[in-house]
C-alpha cells in the first residue's frame, strides 16, 4: 500500500494501518488480495486516471472551469419545457435538502429513521390531497417509470380479473421519450397502439372506441395536458368509452396545474402518475424528475404496484404513530423474480422536498401557480400571432403551459430560428420536427409563473426580427 | 487514543412532531407565487376561458396552510429524526456502501450553473455538463476495463435493468430472441437481478450457494442450454467473499452462447484492483452513490453506470455523448438502441460528484480506497468475531473483500434475542439500524456490516463496542433489548402485523382516518 494520507481516509496513516495489519497478522492487503484473487485476475497496472486534484479549493476552481462553460436559463430567457419545468424553488426546500440527515440517510427504517420515515409519508398525504387519491406509490425514476408501471399495472389487474388483455391505447401525441421508455419496458407483456388525433390533436372518439371494440385493451392512456400542452375538455368521454369496454383508464397529469384543474381521479381515469419535479426541484440538466402513480382505496390496484409503499401503524402508544414498508413481497426486494416488477433506490430526496413544497404552498399557493400559467401561456399565444408567418397555438382551445408553434410559414427551421434566438440570449422552444415531422418546423414553447410580460415581448420582437430577415 | 468513546449518553431528538395535515391555520401561507402582470390579468379575461368547467377544480386540496417559518421549523425536526451518515458512524448499513460524501461536491452540484440547466437547451450552452458527462465515462472505462459506458441509468437497479435490455436486443439481432429466454442469477445476488430479468419477461435461474458460500460452475453447468441468454452475478457477493472461480463461469456462459454481466454494486473493494473486463465480462454496472460518494439522498436519486464492450455498444440507450475534438455531442441512438431508459439524461449531479471525487482521489487514492475498505473489513470482522454469540458462516478462516455476512444464529438460540431485536437496540447506541440481509434469509439471523474506507479504526473500535454491549445484555436483559428501542425518535414499537394487512394499508393520512371512520361506524373496512 502507499504511503498516501487523503482527507476521505483515516487509516492511510501509516501507524495505524500497521496497527490494523499486525492484528491480521499480515504485512500488507496486497497479502489478502493474493490470498483470496488468483493471480491471474489481479490488475498489474495503474489505473488510467489522472492525478489528483490536491486542494478543495483546486478541484472546485477545476471543475467550476468546466461546470462555467455552461449558459443556464438564468443566464438566459428560456421557452423549454418538454417535461422539465423551471418554477419557484422556496429557499427552505433548498435549506432542507441539503441537511446531512436528509441527505446522507439511506434505508433507516422504522426506529433510527422516524423522520425520514414521517417525511416519506406527508408527502404521499399531501400528494393524495392533491390527487383526490387514497393511495401514492413511493417515489419512482421519473414519469416516464410511473407510466411503464402504470401500463403493467393495468395489464396484471386484467389478468387478476381472468382476462387476457395486453393491449395499452396511447395518444399519438404521447410524449415521444416516455414512448420509447414504455415500448421497452412492457414489450414482454403488452402491446401499445396509437389513438389518432382529430384536427385539434385531442384523441379521436370514434377511432378510440373502433380500437376498444376490439376487446383485447387492458388500459386506454391519456396525458391531460398533452404533451403539447394542449387540453382535452372532456377526459370523462375517453373515459366512459373505455369502462364500457372494459379497459381501465390511465392519466398522466402536469402536478402544477391541480391546485386549479381537477384531479383526472375524479373524472373517471382509475390510475394517475406523473411527475414531481415542478415541486420545488431545480431543472439541473434534467436530474429532478422523480414519478409517482395514485389511485383510490381499491385493492384490486393496490396489490399491484411494484414500489415500496410506506404505510402508517399505530404503536402501543396511543397518538404515536409509527411507518414501515407494507405488502413488501410485492416488491423484488420482498420477493425477487416473483415480483410484480424489479424496484431500486429511486428517488427519495426529492419525494422529501415535494413534501415541503406542498406544506409551503397550501392550497391558495398551488392555486396562483395554476392561475398564474393559464394566464401567462394565454397571453403569449396571442402575442405570438403577431408575428408574420408564424402559426402559434395551432391545434387552439385551452391549453396550460405549453403550445406548439409553426415555423413553417417563414421558410426558415426551428433550427436556425433558435439559433438566431440565442444570439437575444433566448432559448427558443424544444424543436419538434424530428418526433412529430407531420407537423414540419413546429417547436413547444413553455411559459410559466417565472416568465414576465417583458420576456414575452422580447420574444416577439426577436421572432418578428429574425423572420423578417432583421438578425 | 484518538476519539474512542464507548458509554455515550445518546438519545435521539423526539419531537413527536403531528403530521403536518394536522398542522396550522387557514389562511396562513408559506411562500408567495409570482402574479401575472397587470396587463396579462386584463388581455386574458376570467378563469372560465382559460380552464373549462369540467376541468375546474371543484373543491380546494387540503393541503396544510403554514407560515415558513413553521415549515421549516416542522422539517428540521424531522430531520434530527434521521441518523444519517453525516451523524454516526454508519458501518451498518452493509451492501451500501456508506463513505463520506464530500462536502466540496456538494458545494459544485449546488452551483447555478448546473442547478438551472435544462436538458432541451442547445448543445452549444451545455458544453461543461457534456464535458463532465463524457470525462467521467473515460474514467469509468479505466476502472472497469470496458470499451463503451452508459451514465443514464438512474440508479444501481436500472442499471440492471438496462444491462439485460442490451442481452435482449443482442440476441434478438441474432435472431435467437425467442429461443435465449433463461437468465441464471445466484441467490446472493441484490434482488434486482431476478427482479429485471423477470419484467423483462425472461425465465429466473437460481444459483445456491454451496457449503463455501459460492455457487459452484458444476452447478452452473447443469442450468446452461441453448435457452442462456445470460448470466447476472455479483463478484464478491454480499459475503464478501471473491469468487476465485469467476472466470470459469464467464467462460463456461459465453459457451453456451449467453452473455455475461457483472453487477459491481460490491465495487468498493475493487478499484485497482481486478477489473470486470479483464475476467471475461461483457458488461458490467457501478452505483455511482455507493462506490463513488455520491450521497444516498434518503434512498436516491442515485445513478447507475452501465460499461459494455464495443461489440455491445450499438445496444446501448440513446443518446450517447460524442466528442469531435472541440464540440461534445448528444448523439441520438441507431436502429439497434434499446431506446430510451428514462427522460433525458441521468442524473447529472450525481455525475459531477462522481468527477469530482475521481479527480479528487486520483489512481492511487482510489486503490487505497479498496485497499482499506479491505483492510477495515478484515479489522472489523476479526474484532466482531471476539462477541461470543456471533459467527461469521462459511468459515472464519479466510479474508473477506470489503463486506461480510454475519450470523446472530447461536445468540438467539442462546438468548432468544434476534437480529431483529438487535437491528432496533443498536438505535439505543446512536447508530443507524443495519442491514440484516437481502431477501431471503439464508443466513439465519443475519447482520451485514460495511466499513468503508471513511471508517477511522477508532470508528470501527466502537462500532464494535456497541455490539458486544447489546450481546451482554441479550444475556442479562433480555426483555431490554427486546422491547428497544427505548432512545429513538420512535418511542414505542409499531404494531408490525399493519404492515401485511391489506385492512391496515394506508399510505397516505386520508386513507387512515377513512379507516378509522369505518372502524368507528363499525361496518368492515
Amino acid at each position: 500500500m502507499s504511503t498516501f494520507v487523503h482527507p476521505y481516509l483515516p487509516n492511510s496513516v501509516p501507524e495505524v494501518r500497521r496497527e490494523m495489519l499486525d492484528e491480521l497478522g499480515v504485512s500488507s492487503v496486497r497479502e489478502i488480495l493474493e490470498n483470496v484473487i488468483p493471480e491471474d485476475l489481479l490488475f498489474r497496472g495503474r489505473l488510467d486516471l489522472p492525478e489528483p486534484v490536491r486542494s478543495e479549493y483546486e478541484l472546485r476552481r477545476h471543475v467550476m472551469s468546466i461546470l462555467n462553460k455552461n449558459v443556464t436559463t438564468e443566464d438566459c430567457i428560456s421557452f423549454l419545457g418538454a417535461g422539465c419545468y423551471k418554477h419557484q424553488v422556496p429557499a427552505v426546500c433548498d435549506e432542507l435538502n441539503q441537511r446531512g440527515e436528509f441527505l446522507t440517510g439511506y434505508c433507516g427504517d422504522t426506529y433510527s429513521d422516524h423522520g425520514k420515515m414521517q417525511a416519506i409519508f406527508e408527502y404521499t398525504s399531501m400528494l393524495g390531497e392533491l390527487l383526490d387519491a387514497d393511495c401514492v406509490s413511493y417515489t419512482t425514476y421519473d414519469a416516464g417509470q410511473s407510466v411503464c408501471s402504470s401500463f403493467r399495472m393495468a395489464v396484471r389487474v386484467q389478468e387478476a380479473r381472468g382476462a387476457k388483455r395486453s393491449v395499452i391505447l396511447v395518444p399519438d401525441t404521447m410524449d415521444p421519450e416516455i414512448l420509447s421508455q414504455a415500448e421497452s419496458y412492457t414489450r414482454s407483456a403488452a402491446v401499445l397502439k396509437p389513438v389518432p388525433r382529430r384536427a385539434d390533436g385531442r384523441m379521436d372518439r370514434k377511432a378510440l372506441s373502433a380500437l376498444l371494440s376490439a376487446g383485447d385493451v387492458a388500459a386506454v392512456y391519456y396525458e391531460n395536458p398533452s404533451y403539447l400542452g394542449f387540453l382535452d375538455d372532456d377526459p370523462e368521454s375517453i373515459a366512459a368509452l373505455a369502462h364500457a369496454q372494459g379497459a381501465l383508464v390511465i392519466a398522466r397529469t402536469d402536478i402544477a396545474a391541480l391546485g386549479v384543474m381537477e384531479s383526472p381521479l375524479n373524472l373517471g381515469a382509475d390510475l394517475v402518475c406523473g411527475d414531481i419535479q415542478p415541486l420545488g426541484m431545480h431543472i439541473q440538466f434534467g436530474g429532478g424528475q422523480a414519478g409517482y402513480i395514485a389511485c383510490a382505496e381499491d385493492l384490486s390496484l393496490l396489490k399491484q404496484f411494484p414500489t415500496y409503499m410506506y404505510s402508517l401503524c399505530e404503536t402501543d402508544r396511543e397518538g404515536v404513530y409509527g411507518w414501515g414498508r407494507a405488502m413488501n413481497y410485492r416488491s423484488s426486494h420482498g420477493s425477487r423474480e416473483n415480483a410484480n416488477e424489479y424496484f431500486g433506490t429511486e428517488t427519495g430526496l426529492w419525494c422529501i422536498t415535494a413534501g415541503i413544497y406542498l406544506a409551503s404552498m397550501g392550497p391558495q399557493g398551488m392555486y396562483d401557480l395554476g392561475e398564474t400559467v393559464l394566464r401567462t401561456t394565454a397571453y403569449a399565444a396571442e402575442l405570438l400571432k403577431e408575428v408574420p408567418g408564424v402559426r402559434a397555438d395551432p391545434f387552439g382551445g385551452a391549453k396550460f403551459q405549453e403550445f406548439v408553434v409553426d415555423f413553417t410559414g417563414t421558410g426558415l427551421t426551428v433550427r436556425e430560428i433558435n439559433k438566431a434566438l440565442l444570439k437575444y440570449g433566448i432559448f427558443g422552444g424544444k424543436d419538434l420536427s424530428e418526433d412529430f415531422p407531420e407537423l414540419k418546423e413546429s417547436a413547444l414553447y413553455c411559459f410559466s409563473e417565472l416568465t414576465k410580460k417583458e420576456d414575452i415581448q422580447l420574444l416577439v420582437k426577436a421572432l418578428k426580427e429574425i423572420t423578417g430577415g432583421k438578425r | 487514543m484518538g476519539y474512542y468513546k464507548t458509554g455515550r449518553d445518546f438519545h435521539e431528538a423526539r419531537w413527536d412532531e403531528p403530521v403536518i395535515l394536522e398542522l396550522g391555520e387557514p389562511g396562513q401561507r408559506g411562500v408567495l407565487v409570482p402574479e401575472a402582470d397587470p396587463e396579462v390579468m386584463e388581455k386574458t379575461g376570467d378563469m372560465d376561458s382559460l380552464l373549462p368547467l369540467k376541468l375546474r377544480r371543484r373543491n380546494r386540496p387540503r393541503l396544510p396552510e403554514l407560515s415558513q417559518m413553521q415549515v421549516l421549523r416542522h422539517y428540521m425536526r424531522l430531520s434530527q429524526e434521521v441518523i444519517g451518515t453525516d451523524i454516526n458512524i454508519d458501518i451498518g448499513l452493509g451492501t451500501c456502501t456508506m463513505k463520506y460524501s464530500p462536502k466540496v461536491n456538494e458545494q459544485l452540484v449546488r452551483s447555478e450553473k448546473l442547478q438551472e440547466l435544462h436538458p432541451c437547451q442547445d448543445e452549444s450552452t451545455v458544453q461543461g455538463i457534456l464535458e463532465i458527462m463524457y470525462r467521467t465515462e473515460q474514467f469509468l472505462k479505466a476502472v472497469s476495463g470496458m470499451d463503451r459506458v452508459c451514465l443514464q441509468p438512474s440508479g444501481g437497479s436500472q442499471a440492471i435493468f438496462s444491462n439485460v435490455q442490451v442481452i435482449r436486443a443482442y440476441h434478438e439481432s441474432r435472431g435467437e430472441g425467442a429461443k435465449r429466454n433463461e437468465i441464471i442469477t445466484t441467490m446472493l445476488s441484490h434482488p434486482a437481478n431476478p427482479g429485471t430479468a423477470a419484467t423483462l419477461g425472461y425465465r429466473v435461474l437460481t444459483l445456491m450457494p454451496g457449503p463455501d458460500g459460492l455457487p459452484a460452475p458444476e452447478d452452473l453447468k447443469k442450468l446452461l442450454s441453448e435457452h442462456t441468454a445470460g448470466l447476472l452475478i455479483t463478484n464478491p457477493e454480499d459475503t464478501g467473499i471473491y469468487n476465485p472461480r469467476i472466470r470459469e463461469f464467464v467462460d463456461l456462459v459465453h459457451e453456451a452462447g449467453g452473455l455475461c454481466v457483472y453487477d459491481q454494486a460490491n465495487q468498493n473493494g475493487l478499484f485497482g484492483i481486478t477489473r470486470a473486463a479483464d475476467a471475461g465480462f461483457d458488461m458490467c454496472s457501478y452505483n455511482l452513490h455507493k462506490s463513488f460518494s455520491s450521497p444516498h439522498g434518503c434512498q436516491g436519486p442515485g445513478t447507475g453506470a452501465q460499461c459494455v464492450k464495443e461489440f455491445l455498444a450499438p445496444f446501448l440507450p440513446s443518446p450517447r455523448v460524442t466528442f469531435d475534438g472541440q464540440m461534445y455531442h448528444l448523439e441520438q441512438g441507431g436502429p439497434e438502441s434499446v431506446g430510451k431508459l428514462r427522460k433525458f439524461y441521468g442524473v447529472p449531479a450525481v455525475l459531477v460528484r462522481t468527477y469530482a471525487y475521481i479527480r479528487s482521489l486520483g489512481p492511487d487514492g482510489l486503490k487505497a480506497v479498496s485497499e482499506t475498505a479491505i483492510l477495515n473489513n478484515n479489522y472489523l470482522i476479526k474484532k466482531l468475531l471476539e462477541i461470543p454469540g456471533l459467527s461469521l458462516p462459511y468459515g472464519s478462516g479466510r479474508f473477506r473483500m470489503e463486506q461480510a455476512r454475519l450470523s446472530w444464529e447461536e445468540l438467539t438460540k442462546e438468548t432468544g434475542v434476534t437480529t431483529d431485536d438487535i437491528c432496533r437496540r443498536i438505535v439505543d447506541y446512536g447508530f443507524q439500524d443495519y442491514f440484516a440481509s437481502h431477501h431471503p434469509r439464508i443466513i439465519p439471523e443475519p447482520f451485514t456490516p460495511e466499513p468503508a474506507e471513511s471508517y477511522s479504526k477508532d470508528d470501527i473500535d466502537e462500532f464494535v463496542a456497541a455490539f458486544r454491549a447489546i450481546a451482554e445484555e441479550a444475556r442479562t436483559d433480555p426483555e431490554l433489548v427486546k422491547t428497544a428501542p427505548h432512545r429513538a425518535a420512535l418511542s414505542s414499537q409499531i404494531h408490525e402485523d399493519w404492515l401485511d394487512s391489506w385492512d391496515h394499508f394506508a399510505t397516505t393520512w386520508r386513507a387512515y382516518k377513512k379507516h378509522k371512520k369505518k372502524e368507528a361506524e363499525g361496518s368492515d373496512i
